[in-house]
């Protein structure tokens, strides 16, 4: 592969500033930099780690940084003025899907187990049915309604959080409270009651059922195979500004990519991230959800599945605009925009599928013919057509009353 | 000072530092601000900031608990005001000013951004006076470590090789010089080689 890298090198390697968020799926862009996948592609990668992604979205604004490890909704909400608006985020390539778990504290499994045992232990989708049962129970009874977290507004954490307590007829907006809680906060906020059940990143829910605080009832893999998770977010107008550098970008990021999906590299990475300066959280935790062997914990059964976080393989790196309308499908379900816009239009500028396509063009990495895909394997069996975005959510039982989709249905004929 | 209505602005402080917090506080109780609560701890910040209400939330950037705020952007159940960044996209060298001192201000919607300006300026300046500081004490603290490595470097010398005090210290000069490496360096490597081949 010395060809196109070479070819863009020959001088030095170029800086490139990035932010990261200590979590697993930061890998691609440690494992560039350690691994030196950076410098055989002209571009060397300078790695700024985080502690909340309010300071990755500022500092990527004002230039402290050219482009960072960010939630696949943060672009999107960027460019709909949504918390502090900023200049347009663009996302020329995922870094990962799935990766995240949904973990629940050991009082609340208790009270799930008794609820209804088969639908807690079949766990993924089911196990949302016995925290129905429990919701309804606490209601009944008057007692306090239960508490989730999740790590960001903008976040798949909140959408898949939200589509699962939905799914089993929970209204997340009121028959639960639902908090932002600092993935590095999520265990201590599992142990001290301050939440019942949190959706986060991995490692952090191996974290709590390693020090005996949590049970992982669903992961993001059992809710939606191959679902959005994370993305490279850039300023378009950096972007603009460096376009060859940024092709030279993306190739070092799915060099890296793919090697973190050979099966026999996870452990290699699970070692460089368990390095102080980039996760800082022990090999041994870390190697459960980056080889796909979990714990559980509680009396839920340990998996082997190799999807729990995936970096390269089955288009992954791809930027798919479904992923993106189906983001947007969420942000106008549970009231975050309420004003109505061209949602195809949108994702078009923000899910650049055609940088991805002519970065990776001379490398032979596999690209889909279609920039948007159908989604069957979702959230039990629903599906979702990104041909019919503003019918599959009309047709959402759960949902905030906050957008008017009659006025949406007009942009989006 | 501030008008009468701007000094009972209720301003919260969330600063995990128990010094940066202290010294942030004095500063804006100098400036006149009276209403000021300060907060170490955000295990329960949304309750926090549901009882207390505040016009203005003042937050260290290196506090994870800043995406918590994120969350109250939006009018929900569990936020009774909803609160906007202080500078915006319009404001960049603002907003640059602001990360380079560390801190992030968040107001309730609608407040004027003229009223909450001298709250900003005055936290800034305290950031700033604790970074440098923070910067002045570390390089005291470096210091410290270095004169102690030079000295255990000059016994490990003055021991082995029989040397007094000055002549270690100069072997270690001169080695450092041709090398062209720092006196710290050069005893630090001696300290550490010394330190395998006793074990």
């Amino acid at each position: 592969m010395a060809d196109a890298a070479m070819g863009a090198a020959g001088a030095k390697p170029r800086e490139v500033h990035v932010g990261f968020m200590p979590l697993t799926d930061c890998a691609p862009l440690v494992v560039a930099s350690e691994l030196g996948f950076d410098r055989s592609h002209g571009v060397k990668l300078v790695l700024h780690r985080e502690v909340s992604w309010a300071n990755i979205r500022d500092k990527l604004a004002v230039g402290n940084f050219d482009c960072a490890h960010m939630l696949a909704p943060m672009p999107i909400a960027a460019a709909l003025g949504l918390g502090r608006a900023s200049d347009l985020i663009v996302a020329p390539m995922a870094l990962s899907l799935n990766g995240n778990a949904i973990t629940v504290s050991l009082r609340l499994y208790e009270e799930m187990l008794a609820a209804d045992e088969a639908a807690t232990r079949a766990g993924g989708m089911s196990a949302a049915r016995a925290v129905a049962r429990v919701v309804r129970a606490r209601q009944q009874q008057g007692r306090e309604p239960l508490t989730f977290g999740m790590v960001y507004p903008f976040s798949c954490h909140n959408y898949d959080l939200r589509y699962w307590l939905a799914a089993a007829g929970i209204d997340p907006d009121n028959d639960v409270n639902l908090i932002v809680v600092p993935p590095p906060l999520s265990v201590d906020a599992l142990k001290i009651g301050r939440v019942d059940g949190v959706c986060v990143g991995q490692p952090w829910n191996s974290v709590a059922v390693a020090e005996g605080e949590g049970v992982i009832v669903a992961t993001k893999s059992e809710l939606w195979a191959m679902s959005p998770e994370k993305v490279l977010g850039v300023r378009e107008d950096w972007v603009e500004k460096n376009p060859s550098l940024l092709s030279d970008l993306v190739r070092a990021l799915v060099a890296a990519c793919r090697w973190l999906d050979e099966p026999e590299n996870r452990r290699e990475a699970a070692r460089i991230l368990a390095q102080p300066r980039y996760v800082g959280i022990a090999e041994q935790v870390l190697l459960g959800p980056l080889t796909g062997a979990l714990v559980r914990g509680g009396r839920q059964a340990d998996v082997l599945d190799p999807d729990l976080v995936v970096f390269h393989r089955g288009y992954a790196n791809f930027p798919w605009r479904s992923h993106a309308l189906w983001m947007l499908t969420q942000m106008i379900r549970w009231g975050q925009v309420r004003e109505p816009f061209d949602l195809k239009a949108l994702t078009e500028r923000v899910f650049r599928t055609d940088l991805y396509r002519e970065a990776v063009a001379a490398l032979g990495v596999p690209v889909p013919a279609e920039d948007a895909k159908r989604e069957s394997v979702f959230f039990g069996n629903e599906s979702f057509d990104p041909d019919a975005a503003l019918s599959y959510l009309r047709d959402l039982p759960i949902r905030s009353s906050g957008a008017d989709l009659s006025a949406f249905a007009s942009l989006n004929p | 000072m501030p008008s009468n209505s701007d000094s009972s602005l209720k301003i919260l402080v969330i600063d995990e530092n128990p010094i940066r917090r202290a010294i942030i506080e004095s500063g804006l109780a100098e400036a006149g601000f009276t209403a000021v609560t300060v907060l170490a701890n955000t295990t329960r910040l949304i309750d926090h900031i549901y009882k207390l209400d505040p016009d203005v939330v003042l937050i260290d950037l290196e506090n994870p608990s800043r995406d918590v705020l994120e969350q109250m952007f939006q009018v929900s159940r569990i936020v009774r005001r909803p609160i906007a960044m202080f500078v915006d996209k319009s404001d960049k060298s603002e907003i640059e000013a602001a990360i380079e001192a560390g801190v992030s201000a968040y107001i309730v919607d609608g407040l004027k951004k003229e009223r909450v300006k001298p709250i900003l300026e005055t936290t800034m300046t305290r950031f700033r006076a604790f970074a440098r500081l923070q910067a002045e004490l570390d390089e005291v603290k470096g210091a410290l470590k270095e004169r102690k490595i030079v000295e255990k470097a000059k016994g490990i010398l003055m021991k082995r090789r029989g040397l007094d005090e000055d002549k270690a210290y100069e072997l270690l000069r001169k080695t450092a010089m041709s090398q062209g490496k720092r006196i710290a360096d050069v005893a630090h490597a001696l300290v550490s080689s010394a330190d395998l081949l006793e074990d």
